[in-house]
This record gives structure tokens, C-alpha cells and sequence, in this order.
């Protein structure tokens, strides 16, 4: 299966912005895992846009937004 | 009591006349300074039926007792009156140096009162204060009035001016200090613009005196820490500015897109914060004493200067469908120049263009400009129009709501009690529109941040679609937002710090013995009196709601696809955790308890 991977702001230093990856299977903590990211600088999950879980199992066609601590206002 | 220094300055504009009050200290107490002050001040002199652009409508410059003091953000000001855009009482903020400058001469408020005969500016410095002809610089632009003033006031010395817009008095007109620091809703600029008062500068020296000056400096350095491992304060912000938020929200399908039409903004990455970063910042900007530097100093066509905050950048931006983040820059640059409010000036663009898109406004009107989707190229003239009040750009300065209420259409202004609603669709953020609707200064999202919760993870993660609680929240925020606004500090610190760091920080300052719910308490009875101002003002509970599209029509795609914000099941608990009427009307038994 086909899962977006899409970074934002200082997660994207020394990786990426946008990338597909394909799996067998996977969850946002494998994703994390796989790029080095602890789950301590994930601020902000969202799966297809939806507040995520580390441990869901993903889907076919999601996008994954992980984001650091972002704010404003 | 320290903190304050103990003394308004009350100008006569008509006559060129001013003297020196001392400041009822236990009122102050009570209000706490800035916004809760000003409006207690300003309700107890001036009739709410006034006529905000008549003499008889006064402007209060208000600083906090924490302002020009050793705390962190601790430089705001803000200005009361009644708003000529919405009829409510105005409390605009400002953060750059001019406030703190302010306490260092001498004064905690500034009560201006009627008209000047011709174009005058007051100059001050500590005991001085004088009046002065201001001719020469009516009609100029903000940066090239605050440079004329320069050169004929004291070295250090800081400035606050209006642009055209306010000369003009536009509705959206902001009031600039340091040229590029805005107290920018509400529509302030035109007040002071129809006072003929152009600008006032200030110089200086002496500071507050603070109550225990090692208490000060243990809550300082336990702030200082909290402020700096927070994630939000102590790097997203440092980093990459407010404008961050562009990528989250658009993320979460809450980005409004072409006058809320859509929430998904296919190009947002262009116009992003990241991308601001990477191709146009210079370097980072702070405002007096803080350690956060949220502020953008951008590279702005060959030149340089301020930059736009997210809410400016979605205002040009996905709001009229312009991923041209180059333009967008210099739009903001342009909203600077002539001292208009970047959300509403923005907002009230994308209105024009959904009037346009629907065949209310013909090209006729235009003259040779263009108000399709996404075109770039005419933002910079129509805000250059829309401060100088010509042609369509006259039309414009009045804001969303009589804009399109011209047409015969309000209801494709985007607005809440006439003020625009910025950047964070209330569909996809539910506790959001319940703050929106319910705001006392109308369409405004600094009045109690829900987004920090519902989107932030702040201080902890809520569902943004769920409703049960969100009244609450609403209520939490909105009561400690209004002590913060009246303290002089900066908002964004309540990303790091709570309620008890604040009551630290005015005991430390003032000597006084705030605990966490005595700061909730002042908050809720600051909002309660801004309620019985507008109440009085003739803005009734009917008009605690949110444009019909947003209760109507569902977001048509993206990842809050299918939603409308459901404010009726929202608004009676709202009423009754206020300790309202099922009609939202303040009861006695509260505002005693308030002590109001």
C-alpha cells in the first residue's frame, strides 16, 4: 500500500516534505521510527487530516501530517 | 501600589489643553490596567449611544501595570473607544516599544478627548507635552510621517501614527507605532483620524517602580524558562514566525479559501511559513523584553521591512485565492503604509471578489483593476486605493459588511458584528466559532484562543469537532485572555505560562495577592462589563452569531468536508456557565458577584 508522508516545519530539516512510501502494512510510530523522529517532537498527528494515533493501523491512500510544536495566532 | 506609575493624561483636542490626574489605584486594581481600565474608564465617561467618529467620542491609550516593566512581553498597550466599524467597545493591542515608552514618561493612560481644529500631533517628554502642527505630515504614509517626526523629536524617541486610512476614516483604519507594529481592529485609526490628531510621540525617563524587586526577578527567571522549553514559544515561533499556522490549519481543512467558499487551499505550501522562511526572511524581530521574537523582517520587493503574520498572509492569500507570496508581502507593506487592519482589509478584498464572482460588482467599477480569484497583481493598488479612499477602494475601506450590505448581500461578508473573522474556519473548529460569535469585540480570534486546544494540542489535544465542554473552554479562555490583555503582557506567552504565573508576576510587580482564580475572576468581570457597554451600545444578544454560509452551508471538500457550525447547541450553555439570562443578558446576581 501507498501512505503520503508530509513534514512541516523544523521536522523537515535533513528530510523531506512530501513523500510516498509503500508497506505492507504500517502505523504513524513505524513511519516515526523509520525517520528517526522521537515521538517527543511530534506535537501534532493527523491522519488524512484527522487527529491520529501512533499505533493505527494505516490504510491504503492516507497522507500522514506530522508536525513539531507549532504555534501562533 | 507600584507597577503603576499613578497618573492619566487627559488632552482637550479641542481646545489644546491637557492636565495631569492621578489614576483611582484601587479602580486600577480592580480592572487591572489596558483593557479591563480602559473600558472601565471609558463606560463610565462616555455615552454608549456616541457617535464614534464625533468629538464627543473619546480615545483612551491604555498600558498595563506589568508594562515598561522588568517582565517578559511586558510592553502593550491598548487602545479604547467605541468602534465606528461594529458599535462595540474597541480594545486594540500593540506590542513594539511605544507603550513601554509611554510608562517611562510618566503615565499609565492617555484619556483624548474632542477634536483639534487642524491637523496636530502631541509630542511628549515626561512632563512635557506639547502640541503641534502636523501638516506637513498629513496625508503622508506611515514610514515616511514617523521619519519627518523623528528628525523633530528627541533621540530614542518613539512614535505612533495613523496613515490615510485613518486621515480618511476608514472604517478598517489601524493605529501604527514603530511602523510596522499595528493595534491594528476595530477600526481605532479613524478615531483618531477624526480627532485630526495624526500621531503621538513619546520620549521617556524614568521606570516603573516595581513592589519586590527579588520576587521579580525568581518569577522572571521561572517564566523566562517556561517560555523558552515550550515548543510553541521556545522554537516553532522563534523560527518560523505566526506564519507556522498556515500549513496546520490548512492541514486540518480549516484554511478559509475564496471568502470561506472552500476550506482547502490546494496551493497553501507557496504561501507557507516554511516557505517565508526559505526564500524572503532577513532575520527575526522582537517587541520590548521578550524572549520570544515572533516578528518577520522580510525582504520586501528590493527593499526590506516588516513582515505579514498568518493572518495577514491567509487574508491575501487563500482568502482570495493568491498563492503569490511575494505580492502578499508587499500587500501587507501596503496596509502598513496607509495604517489599515491586514485581517479586514484582506477579508473585505475576498468579500469584493465573491461580489465580483456573483456579478454585484461590474467591471465598470473597477477602473482597469481586477477582483478575480487568485490574481495577484492588483492586491497592492486596491489596499493603495483603499487607504487613499478612491474610486471602488472608497467602497472597500468601509469593510466586508457595509461593502456588501451596499450590494444588498451582508451575508457574503464574513463577519461578526460587522468585524471580519480571520483565518480559522469555525466549521472544522467548533469551540472556535463559539468564541467568534460570542467575542465582544465582534469576529476576532485573540479573544479567547481556542485554536491552541483544538488544533495546538494546547494545553491539551480536543477533538475539533466535538462540542461537549467547548463552552467552557470558550469561557476559560475568554476570562484569562482579558487579564492578559489588561496586564500589558504579550498573549503568546499563555502558550507557556498559566493563570498562576501571571498572579506571580503582578504580585511580584504590584504587591498585590493574586492567586490563579482572583486573575480568572478580574478576567470574567472585564468581560462582563465589555458585555454591558455593548448591551448599552444597543448590540444586542442577537448579534452573538456567525455568518449564515457558516451555519449553512456544509465545507464542500477536504479533511472537514461535510461540516457547519452549530452555534445554536453551543450558545445556551455558553449563557448559563456565564451566569446569563437564556437571552444573554448579564444578571444582577453576577455582576454583583463581580463586584460590578
Amino acid at each position: 500500500m501507498h501512505i503520503e508522508v508530509r513534514l512541516f516545519a523544523t521536522l523537515r530539516k535533513g528530510r523531506f516534505k512530501r513523500e510516498t512510501f509503500e508497506y505492507e502494512s504500517s502505523t504513524p510510530a513505524h513511519i516515526l521510527s523509520q525517520l528517526n523522529i522521537p515521538h517527543e517532537d511530534v506535537a501534532i498527528l493527523l491522519v488524512n487530516g484527522r487527529d491520529g494515533s501512533f499505533d493505527q493501523p494505516l490504510n491504503d491512500g492516507d497522507t500522514v501530517s506530522i508536525f513539531p510544536p507549532v504555534g501562533g495566532g | 501600589m507600584k507597577g503603576y506609575v499613578g497618573k492619566i493624561l487627559r488632552v482637550n483636542l479641542t481646545d489644546l489643553t491637557y492636565n495631569v490626574e492621578a489614576l483611582d489605584l484601587e479602580l486600577a486594581q480592580k480592572f487591572i490596567g489596558g483593557r479591563g481600565l480602559g473600558t472601565k474608564l471609558f463606560r463610565d465617561e462616555v455615552s454608549p449611544e456616541v457617535d464614534a467618529l464625533s468629538p464627543e467620542n473619546k480615545l483612551m491609550v491604555v498600558t498595563g501595570p506589568l508594562t515598561g516593566t522588568p517582565t517578559p512581553t511586558g510592553g502593550r498597550y491598548m487602545v479604547v473607544t467605541k468602534s465606528p466599524l461594529s458599535g462595540t467597545i474597541a480594545s486594540s493591542n500593540s506590542g513594539g516599544y511605544w507603550g513601554a515608552e509611554l510608562k517611562f514618561a510618566g503615565y499609565d493612560v492617555i484619556i483624548l478627548e474632542g477634536k483639534a481644529e487642524k491637523p496636530t500631533y502631541i509630542n511628549i517628554e515626561d512632563d512635557k507635552v506639547e502640541f503641534r502642527d502636523a501638516g506637513h505630515v498629513w496625508g503622508k504614509v506611515v514610514s515616511e510621517t514617523s521619519d519627518i517626526l523623528m528628525k523633530e523629536i528627541p533621540e530614542k524617541a518613539r512614535v505612533m501614527t495613523i496613515g490615510p486610512a485613518g486621515e480618511n476614516l476608514s472604517m478598517i483604519a489601524a493605529i501604527m507605532n514603530e511602523k510596522d507594529r499595528a493595534a491594528g481592529r476595530s477600526g481605532v485609526g479613524a478615531v483618531m483620524g477624526s480627532k485630526n490628531l495624526k500621531a503621538i510621540t513619546v520620549k521617556g525617563s524614568s521606570k516603573p517602580e516595581v513592589a519586590d524587586e527579588e520576587a521579580l526577578k525568581a518569577v522572571f527567571k521561572d517564566c523566562l524558562a517556561k517560555i523558552k522549553e515550550n515548543g510553541v514559544t521556545g522554537q516553532g515561533l522563534p523560527t518560523y514566525g505566526t506564519a507556522v499556522l498556515v500549513n496546520i490549519i490548512n492541514e486540518n481543512g480549516a484554511f478559509p479559501t475564496n471568502n470561506f467558499q472552500e476550506s482547502y487551499f490546494d496551493l497553501a505550501e507557496e504561501i507557507s511559513g516554511e516557505t517565508m522562511e526559505e526564500k524572503f526572511l532577513i532575520k527575526r524581530t522582537a517587541c520590548f523584553r521578550c524572549p520570544i521574537a515572533c516578528g518577520r523582517h522580510v525582504r520586501i520587493g528590493d527593499g526590506e521591512g516588516g513582515g505579514p503574520e498568518y493572518e495577514t498572509i491567509w487574508a491575501f492569500g487563500s482568502d482570495c485565492g493568491i498563492s503569490d507570496l511575494d505580492q502578499i508581502i508587499k500587500a501587507n507593506h501596503m496596509c502598513n503604509e496607509v495604517g489599515i487592519d491586514t485581517i479586514s482589509a484582506g477579508a473585505t478584498l475576498a468579500a469584493a471578489m465573491e461580489l465580483y464572482q456573483r456579478g454585484y460588482v461590474k467591471d465598470e467599477e473597477l477602473e482597469g483593476l481586477t477582483l478575480k480569484w487568485g490574481d495577484a497583481e492588483s492586491i497592492v493598488e486596491w489596499m493603495r486605493k483603499l487607504g487613499r479612499a478612491e474610486g471602488f477602494g472608497k467602497k472597500l475601506a468601509m469593510g466586508s459588511y457595509r461593502l456588501a450590505d451596499s450590494y444588498g448581500v451582508a451575508d457574503l461578508s464574513m463577519s461578526v458584528k460587522k468585524l471580519e473573522i480571520p483565518a480559522y474556519d469555525p466549521r472544522g473548529i467548533q469551540g472556535q466559532g463559539l468564541q467568534y460569535a460570542t467575542s465582544n469585540r465582534g469576529g476576532c480570534h485573540v479573544r479567547g484562543y481556542l485554536i491552541s486546544p483544538e488544533i495546538l494540542a494546547l494545553p491539551e489535544k480536543l477533538d475539533r469537532f466535538e462540542l461537549d465542554g467547548k463552552a467552557l473552554w470558550a469561557k476559560i479562555f475568554q476570562d484569562l485572555t482579558a487579564s492578559i490583555d489588561s496586564l500589558g503582557l504579550c498573549l503568546f506567552t499563555s502558550f507557556a505560562l498559566g493563570a498562576k504565573e501571571y498572579a506571580d508576576l503582578v504580585n511580584a510587580v504590584c504587591g498585590t495577592s493574586h492567586d490563579a482564580d482572583s486573575v480568572l475572576e478580574a478576567g470574567e468581570r472585564i468581560w462582563n462589563i465589555e458585555r454591558q457597554f455593548n448591551l448599552e451600545a444597543g448590540v444586542s444578544p442577537a448579534e452573538d452569531k456567525l455568518p449564515k454560509r457558516l451555519l449553512e452551508e456544509p465545507i464542500p471538500e477536504g479533511p472537514s468536508k461535510g461540516w457547519v457550525h452549530k452555534l445554536s447547541d453551543l450558545l445556551p450553555e455558553y449563557y448559563e456557565l456565564r451566569g446569563w439570562t437564556k437571552e444573554g443578558l448579564p444578571t444582577k446576581e453576577r455582576l454583583e458577584k463581580l463586584g460590578l
